[in-house]
């Protein structure tokens, strides 16, 4: 019940959040007290999280919502793995709040709106009927989209915004559909009949369509992701680390709630596993082969996003397949690969927006090509961002590298499955995994570098300055916690270990732990192991061997001038730009990205002596351009015939209205006579007694013909 | 009166309403069609009171009664003096041809008579048999209201259709409750009143009655912004 109650205190002290506005006017106080607030509402869905995995969830009926349909919550594993989730990265980012929103006027809405977000995150999260669940679910969209469009005055922020209502809406249809086939199975909206019912495998199917495409948009699945990169940039980098570590994986959770567990795995079919596969695979390439190309760093953590919920997809997808080929234990361990990667996404992508923040907060800019040599003036910044750095790009020792390395086991060790195309797929996602970390290497050295190394390109970037106390604490939090995700996954995997003991109903627990705390051995103890104390303890000794040899005792380091070639002026703008450390890629997949390159050579006195030279590279997302467009520009012909429907005069209207009148008119007496020939006795018979009645002499039958009859 | 006549009467009547509506629809000069639509009240209030006196029923007579000064006198009276003030005297020619219309007019009336022919099979009332030209008076109003190009006839055809809709009423339920009745009277008095006061602000704003300029007009406006 601890958990229970636990998360009831964090709803309760959410929605109290959402009131602040209401009873206190001054900014200070508004910043102060919502971060409170969050602070301690994401203290208590960790506690909330931790019980329900430890000690073991509950559930609940409220007696609030619709009089037949009380609210059902519920904790149960996945539930709890999730507040954890919530609750670790919402922690640190509302610490974070408290610096990042200083000096921020008119916060009144965030306010409002923020608590209200999180509070949706938790209800979905909770909820144990269907109707709970979209209600929260839709309170989450929409309070998300306040929050995007924060800073309204800008165009391009209210775009952004209108897209991701709408694709949040065209989700929560989506989802809406896929809950009304399974509430057609079950006849109940609470989840529990839903999980009894038995279901045809065409609705099955559709039902696993509905909620794949529905989760899988609110997710950033390609190429259902337009939104992703146009609304996380533009929303408040506070917000953004939200969104992108949590809502997500909101998503993520939807749909193991809908297809794993309201279905569940007996009900798989195999082309599903392969479907999420595909999309999976799709979504890591595509995700990391457009954050490569963005300048402007919140896109790029933006389509890395797109990447990490490729890679969890990529697990999913494995243990889907190696569910329905009857393989529980290595389905429960790509089960376990993906949500921790889930989990390892919300803190190091959360530390990555919030990196971000602070680097806008104090150059006010997003523009890569205008920062540089950051790490001089904002050091701890620098210094934390390089930890998310290295997590997201898989190295060890930090989290990012677990969880890729426990699907890669899972891809690797998985048999010969049923049929050719199923056994060429799992490599293939294998290997369009290991690209995919391959090149988000390259995206977050370039990040990385692009900003924080080298000199600095701009006024804004020579003159920035470390942010304050509280945003370095709420980044150091989820970097601490990136480290010990990473060094321990032994004692994480056990916690984590009643997910598929819910789910597929195996345990993987006893395995992990057969060599010991120091050893990860997942599943084969003969083929694979992994040991993060032993690598960090390996890289230490090299790195101190190293930086001993560099620096022996009693040597003073000289610094010099940099030798530039003989050329007697350096700047900023000869090293390296984020454009032309990605160009190598952009010439190599020069087929996927099909960049529009323009080069500019003024030469205005010679035609040998050039004087400036403009290197302009544009490249669209073609996936958005080539699928979104043509729907979007059906839909607005289709509403400009329309719209001349409506520039008429009051006539037309008038005969609109005639011609519906009549229209129905005709459908009734076309019902009438199908009536009557249906029920041809019993109209005779009504019609014979009127006759009857009629031919009599005006009987006083109806009360207003008494009159004559008197 | 023996209830056969009054049967005979109502039915007579009922005809005579759906000559006027016919006449409504076929006059082109405006003075002509307010008299028409003057006889229709004075037909209606005649209806009202024979079918008042059938069913001994007081409240009718009140209807009765307000049909004949309002739909008879004060309305007719009203528009003719908007009429006056305003010199439009014909109506420009129609969308279709009378001659057209008619047709369209007698296809209406016989579906009317078409869908209603069931109901009446299931009433016991003496007015049961006004149902169907009611329903046709409610049609050719709206028919009048499309084809017409003058604000005024397009208004006239509206009380036209208010006309049918209490013809209707005496001849499905031997009339409203009065307190219905009566609300819907002050309702049409007042739109009326209101409808003749727009007719000067528009000719004061557009310099016509017609409803293709002020679209016109309103067109010309969207485009200048």
């Amino acid at each position: 019940m601890l958990s229970l109650n636990a998360a009831l205190a964090a709803c309760m002290v959410c929605t109290l959040a959402t009131l602040i506005p209401a009873f206190c006017s001054r900014n200070g106080l508004q910043r102060s007290l919502l971060c409170l607030l969050l602070a301690v509402t994401g203290l208590l869905a960790c506690i909330a999280g931790l019980a329900g995995l430890l000690v073991g969830g509950g559930d609940l009926t409220l007696p609030l919502g619709l009089p037949w349909l009380p609210m059902h919550l519920r904790i149960d594993a996945l539930s709890s793995f999730f507040l954890l989730l919530i609750g670790s990265l919402l922690l640190s980012v509302a610490i974070y709040s408290q610096g990042y929103l200083r000096g921020m006027a008119h916060i009144a809405s965030l306010t409002v709106f923020m608590p209200l977000f999180v509070l949706g995150m938790l209800g979905v999260v909770l909820s144990d009927d269907a109707f709970t669940f979209m209600l929260f679910w839709e309170i989450m969209s929409v309070s998300s989209y306040f929050l995007v469009t924060f800073e309204h005055q800008h165009v391009e922020n209210r775009k952004a915004g209108y897209i991701y209502l709408l694709m949040a809406h065209l989700a929560g249809l989506l989802i809406l559909g896929s809950f009304a086939t399974l509430y057609a199975a079950s006849g109940s909206f609470e989840f529990a009949a839903m999980r009894e019912a038995v279901i045809s495998p065409l609705w099955a199917a559709i039902a696993f369509l509905l909620a794949g495409v529905g989760f899988g948009t609110k997710a950033g699945m390609v190429p259902m992701h337009g939104w992703l990169p146009e609304a996380h940039p533009v929303a408040p980098s506070n917000v953004s680390a939200l969104m992108s570590g949590i809502m997500l994986k909101v998503a993520i959770f939807g749909f193991l709630r809908v297809v794993w567990d309201l279905m569940g795995p007996g009900d798989f079919q195999w082309w599903w596993g392969m479907l999420v596969l595909a999309a999976g695979s799709g979504s890591a390439v595509t995700g990391v082969l457009l954050a490569l190309q963005q300048n402007d760093l919140k896109r790029l953590l933006a389509y890395s996003s797109i990447e990490n919920i490729g890679i969890i997809l990529i697990g999913l997808g494995l243990g889907m397949l190696l569910a329905r080929f009857e393989y529980p234990m290595l389905s429960a361990l790509a089960l376990i690969g993906a949500l921790y990667h889930a989990i390892n996404h919300a803190l190091f992508k959360g530390l990555l927006f919030m990196g971000a923040g602070a680097v806008l907060h104090s150059t006010g800019t997003r523009n890569m090509e205008v920062m540089g040599g950051l790490i001089h003036r904002m050091p701890w910044t620098a210094a934390l961002f390089l930890v998310a750095c290295i997590a997201i790009a898989g190295l060890p020792p930090f989290n990012g590298f677990v969880s890729e390395w426990l699907i890669f086991q899972s891809a690797l060790m998985a048999p010969q499955l049923g049929g050719t195309m199923l056994s060429t797929m799992i490599p293939f996602s294998a290997a369009m995994l290991a690209l995919a970390g391959a090149l988000a290497a390259a995206c977050f050295v370039k990040a990385f570098g692009v900003v924080f190394l080298g000199r600095s390109r701009s006024e804004a970037a020579s003159h920035a300055h470390e942010v304050d106390h509280w945003m370095k604490l709420g980044m150091a939090i989820p970097a601490l916690l990136c480290l010990l995700f990473g060094l321990s996954p032994v004692l994480v995997i056990p916690v984590l270990d009643a997910i598929p003991q819910l789910l597929l109903h195996t345990s993987i627990s006893d395995s992990v732990h057969a060599h010991g705390w120091l050893w990860l051995t997942p599943v084969d103890t003969g083929r694979a192991s992994y040991s993060a104390p032993i690598i960090l303890a390996g890289m230490l000794v090299l790195g101190g061997v190293t930086f001993w040899l560099l620096h022996p005792k009693g040597r003073t380091i000289r610094r010099s001038k940099m030798w530039s070639c003989g050329n007697p002026h350096l700047n900023a703008r000869m090293q390296y730009n984020a454009t032309a450390f990605s160009q190598p890629l952009r010439r190599i997949f020069s087929g996927v990205y099909q960049p529009e390159e323009k080069t500019h050579i003024a030469r205005p006195f010679h035609t040998l002596l050039t004087q400036q030279v403009r290197y302009i590279v544009h490249i669209q997302d073609l996936m958005v351009q080539r699928l979104y467009q043509p729907v979007a520009d059906y839909v607005l012909s289709l509403a400009k015939r329309l719209d001349r429907l409506h520039q008429q005069d009051i006539r037309a209207y008038l005969a609109y209205t005639f011609y519906t009148i009549l229209f129905l008119l005709a459908l009734l007496s076309i019902k009438q006579s199908i009536a009557a020939y249906h029920f041809w006795p019993l109209m005779q018979g009504k019609a014979l007694s009127t006759q009857i009645l009629a031919g009599q002499p005006r009987l006083p039958v109806a009360g207003l013909v008494t009159g004559v009859a008197v | 009166m023996s209830a056969t006549l009054i049967q005979q009467l109502v039915d007579g009547f009922a005809a005579l309403m759906l000559l006027t509506s016919f006449a409504l629809l076929a006059q082109h000069r405006m003075l002509s069609v307010l008299h028409w639509f003057a006889g229709q009240g004075l037909l209606l209030a005649a209806t009202a009171a024979i079918v008042a006196y059938g069913t001994d029923n007081e409240e009718l007579y009140i209807s009765a009664l307000m049909a004949l000064l309002l739909k008879g006198m004060l309305l007719p009276w009203l528009l003719r003096r908007v009429i006056r003030q305003l010199h439009v005297h014909r109506e420009v020619e129609p969308l279709m041809n009378s001659s057209m219309t008619m047709l369209v007019a007698l296809g209406v009336t016989l579906f009317s008579f078409h869908i209603i022919q069931p109901i009446e099979k299931t009433s016991l009332l003496m007015t049961r048999d006004s149902m169907a030209i009611a329903t046709a008076c409610v049609l050719l109003g709206m028919l009048m209201m499309i084809t017409r190009k003058k604000a005024i006839t397009q208004v006239i055809g509206f009380l036209a259709v208010e006309n049918a809709l209490f013809f209707a009423a005496i001849g499905a339920t031997n009339g409203m409750p009065l307190v219905v009745e009566i609300g819907i009277a002050f309702d049409v008095l007042i739109a009326a009143l209101i409808f003749g006061l727009f007719f000067f602000q528009i000719r004061t704003t557009f310099d016509s009655l017609e409803v293709d300029t002020m679209n016109a007009h309103l067109i010309h406006k969207d485009d200048d912004e």
